[in-house]
C-alpha cells in the first residue's frame, strides 16, 4: 500500500516538476460548437475575408462549406473572388518566398491549424495583439511573442496597448487595454473571433461532425450485438464445469 | 455421400483442409478456465487484421513523396469516401495493437506462459514485438508532420551513437545526411511489405508452436497430463470451436466499444494517438521544442535517457535500451521458480512482478515529459528496478516459497 502510495505520489509530481521550467500562457476557452451553422457560416465568410489573403487552406475545397449549410451559388457569389472554381482548394496568390521576405516566415497553411494549436490557443492568440513599435509590423502579441504577423483584424478590434506590472525586476504585461477603439465593441469582436475559430476546428476535420453521428450509432449496433453474443456464449457454455 | 461431403473430399486427398481445421479448431483442446486476459491474443489477430486492411485501402491513395505525403493524408481525409474511417482505424488500430501485445505480454508473466515447454512460443513472441515496434516506427514517418520527422531524426540518430561505423550507419540507414524523401521512400516499402511479411510469418510460426504444446492457463498446470484413456482428450480441455470463438466474440465485441468509442469520439486521444505537432507538415529547418515518441515506446526512450552519456556519447543508454529487450528473450531460463502461475507463486515474485509494471508504467510517463534532473533520477530508480527483476529472477524465483500446484485446474 505504501509503495503504491509514493508511486501515486510520484505520479502527481510529475507534471508539477515537468511544467515548473517552461512559463505557460494563459488561454481563453474558444467557444467551439459544431451543430451552429450560423457561427459557421459567419467564420467562413471571416476567414475569405481577413485569413485567406496570404494564409491558404490547401487541402479544403470550397464546395466542401456546403456541409455548413451554404449552397453552391451562395459559395460562388460571395466567397469566390478571384476566378476559382467551388472545386477548387483555398490557395492564395502569394508565394512561399514572398510571405518569406515580407513577414520573416512564410504565413503557414491553416487547413488543420486547429489541430496542431487547438482552439484555446487561436481564440486567445487572435485577441491578444498590442502594438508595439519595435516591430516591424508595428504590432506584438501577447500569446505569441514576436510574431511576424500583423493584426489584420485591428480595423475591427482597434488598438490595444499594453498594462504593465513589476515582478521583482523585470517588467511583464499584465493585461492588454484598449487605447483607439475599432469598428466594433470588444464583446463584438469576441464573438466574431469566435465565430472564426469554430469554422477553423471545423475546417481542420470537415468529417467530424458525421464521425460523432456514426459512432453513436456503431457504439448502439454494437451494444446490441454485444447482448446476442453474451447469450450465445452462455449457451454453448452451459454444460462445461 | 452429400455434394458437399463429395467435394470436401476431393479437396482433402489433395490438401488436408478438414485435418487443418480439425488440428487448430474442432479439435484443438484448450484449457476450459481461460480467463479474461486469455481475449487478447485473438484480439491481437484481430488488430493485424485490421491493420492490414485498412493499410491496403490507405496505399491506394497515400504518396511516399516528401512533397506531397502531408497534402495526402488531408486528401485521405476529406476526399475519400471513407477515407478519415480507414485512417483513424489504421491510427487507432496502431496504439490499440500495443494495448493488446502488453495486456497479453502481462498474461504471459502472470500465468508464466513462458515457461518449459512453451519457450519458443514465447521467443516467437518478443519477435513479433520487434517487428511490431519496427513497423509503427516506420509507419509513424508516413504522414510526414513535424513529430515523424523528428522522431525519425532522433531515433535514426541513435545509431550514430554506435562506436566507430555509426556515422555510416545512420547515413546507410536513411540514404542521405538528413531524412528525406530517400528515406521516406524506404520507410514506406518497409512498411507495406518487409515488414508485414515478417510479421504475418511470426504470427504464423507462433500459433504453429502454440498449438504443438497446447495453450498454458490460469493455474499453470499441464491439460495433457491427465487425458481420458479412451479418446486421448485432455480432460480439461474442450475444443477451441465452438466454445471459445464463442467466448471470443464476446471479448470481440467489447473490444470494439473500446476501439469505436476511441476512433469516433476520440481519435486524437488527447495527443497520445496522434500528436497535435503532427498536423504541422515536416520542417527539417524548425526543431520542435519537445520531441516525444509515441507513448508505446515511451518506456525505452526513459531507459536511453537515464542512462548518463560515456565520453559525450549515447551509446551506452542506446545498448541499455536494446538490452531491456534483449532481455525478454532469456526470460524461459531465468524463471527457476517449481511453479508457474501467480496463484502459487510467493510474494518475492509478486512484489517483483509489481515493481516491474510500476517502473515500465513509470518509464513510460517520464518517457513523454521533457528530461528534468528530478524526472532523469526517477527514470534512472525505474530502469535499474526493470533490469533487476530480469537479473536477479534466477536468485528470487528459486528462494521463493511457492504454494503446491493443484493436479487439475481449478475453474
Amino acid at each position: 500500500m505504501k509503495r503504491l502510495k509514493n508511486f501515486l505520489f510520484l505520479l502527481a509530481a510529475a507534471p508539477v516538476v515537468a511544467f515548473a521550467a517552461g512559463a505557460t500562457v494563459h488561454l481563453d476557452k474558444a467557444p467551439v460548437n459544431l451543430t451552429d451553422q450560423d457561427s459557421l457560416q459567419r467564420g467562413a465568410r471571416m476567414f475569405v475575408n481577413y485569413c485567406l489573403n496570404c494564409h491558404s487552406a490547401g487541402s479544403m475545397r470550397y464546395s466542401r462549406l456546403q456541409d455548413i449549410g451554404l449552397t453552391e451559388e451562395q459559395i460562388k457569389d460571395n466567397l469566390l473572388f478571384a476566378g476559382e472554381k467551388p472545386g477548387e482548394t483555398m490557395k492564395v496568390g502569394m508565394s512561399k518566398a514572398d510571405g518569406k521576405a515580407w513577414f520573416g516566415a512564410t504565413p503557414p497553411d491553416l487547413s488543420v491549424i486547429a489541430r496542431s494549436r487547438g482552439a484555446d490557443w487561436l481564440y486567445t492568440y487572435l485577441r491578444s495583439f498590442y502594438r508595439d513599435d519595435s516591430r516591424a509590423t508595428g504590432w506584438n502579441n501577447t500569446v505569441f511573442d514576436k510574431v511576424g504577423m500583423p493584426h489584420v483584424m485591428w480595423g475591427l478590434q482597434g488598438e490595444m496597448a499594453p498594462v504593465h506590472k513589476k515582478v521583482g525586476e523585470h517588467e511583464v504585461i499584465e493585461r492588454l487595454e484598449l487605447v483607439k477603439p475599432g469598428s466594433v465593441t470588444l464583446a463584438e469582436y469576441d464573438a466574431m473571433v469566435g465565430d472564426l475559430v469554430n469554422y477553423l476546428v471545423w475546417m481542420g476535420e470537415p468529417a467530424q461532425v458525421q464521425r460523432k453521428q456514426l459512432g453513436l450509432i456503431v457504439l448502439i449496433f454494437l451494444a446490441v450485438f454485444f447482448v446476442v453474443a453474451y447469450y450465445l456464449k452462455k449457451e454453448f457454455w452451459k454444460d462445461i464445469h | 455421400m452429400s455434394a458437399l461431403q463429395k467435394m470436401m473430399g476431393w479437396i482433402d486427398d489433395r490438401f488436408p483442409l478438414t485435418a487443418t481445421y480439425k488440428a487448430h479448431l474442432s479439435e484443438y483442446y484448450a484449457p476450459k478456465n481461460f480467463n479474461f486476459w486469455y481475449f487478447f491474443g485473438s484480439l491481437a489477430l484481430l488488430v493485424l487484421v485490421i491493420q492490414i486492411v485498412t493499410g491496403i485501402f490507405l496505399t491506394m491513395n497515400y504518396k511516399p513523396d516528401a512533397e506531397l505525403a502531408f497534402t495526402s493524408v488531408e486528401y485521405i481525409m476529406r476526399d475519400v469516401d471513407w477515407g478519415w474511417l480507414i485512417r483513424y482505424m489504421h491510427s487507432t488500430g496502431a496504439s490499440m495493437f500495443f494495448v493488446v501485445v502488453y495486456l497479453h505480454m502481462f498474461r504471459g508473466l502472470m500465468y508464466g506462459s513462458y515457461r518449459k515447454p512453451r519457450e519458443l512460443i514465447w521467443i516467437f513472441g518478443v519477435l513479433i514485438y520487434l517487428a511490431l515496434m519496427a513497423e509503427a516506427f516506420l509507419g509513424y514517418l508516413l504522414p510526414w508532420g513535424q513529430m515523424s520527422f523528428w522522431g525519425a531524426q532522433v531515433i535514426v540518430n541513435l545509431f550514430a551513437a554506435v562506436p566507430f561505423i555509426g556515422e555510416d550507419l545512420s547515413i546507410w540507414i536513411r540514404g542521405d545526411y538528413v531524412i528525406s524523401d530517400a528515406t521516406l521512400n524506404r520507410f514506406f516499402a518497409f512498411h507495406v511489405i518487409a515488414l508485414p511479411l515478417v510479421l504475418i510469418a511470426l504470427v504464423a510460426v507462433h500459433l504453429v508452436a502454440l498449438h504443438e504444446v497446447g495453450s498454458n492457463n490460469p493455474d499453470g498446470v499441464e491439460i495433457k497430463k491427465h487425458k481420458d484413456p479412451v479418446t486421448h482428450i485432455p480432460l480439461d480441455g474442450i475444443p477451441f470451436h465452438p466454445y471459445y470463438t464463442v467466448k471470443d466474440i464476446v471479448g470481440v465485441i467489447v473490444f470494439l466499444m473500446v476501439f469505436s468509442a476511441i476512433l469516433f469520439f476520440a481519435p486524437e486521444m488527447g495527443g497520445y494517438f496522434l500528436e497535435a505537432a503532427n498536423f504541422v507538415p515536416a520542417d527539417p529547418l524548425k526543431t520542435p521544442e519537445h520531441i516525444a515518441p509515441l507513448w508505446y515506446f515511451t518506456p525505452f526512450y526513459a531507459i536511453l535517457r537515464a542512462v548518463p552519456p560515456l565520453f559525450g556519447s549515447q551509446f551506452p543508454g542506446v545498448v541499455a535500451m536494446g538490452l531491456s529487450i534483449v532481455l525478454m528473450f532469456f526470460l524461459p531460463w531465468l524463471d527457476r521458480s517449481k511453479v508457474k502461475s501467480i496463484r502459487y507463486r510467493g510474494p518475492i515474485y509478486k512484489i517483483m512482478l509489481a515493481l516491474f509494471i510500476v517502473s515500465f508504467i513509470g518509464l513510460g510517463y517520464l518517457g513523454l515529459l521533457p528530461s528534468t534532473p528530478v524526472a532523469t533520477i526517477f527514470a534512472q530508480v525505474f530502469s535499474v528496478i526493470y533490469f533487476l527483476f530480469f537479473l536477479l529472477m534466477p536468485w528470487y524465483t528459486s528462494i521463493d516459497k511457492t504454494k503446491p500446484e493443484p493436479e487439475r485446474v481449478t475453474g
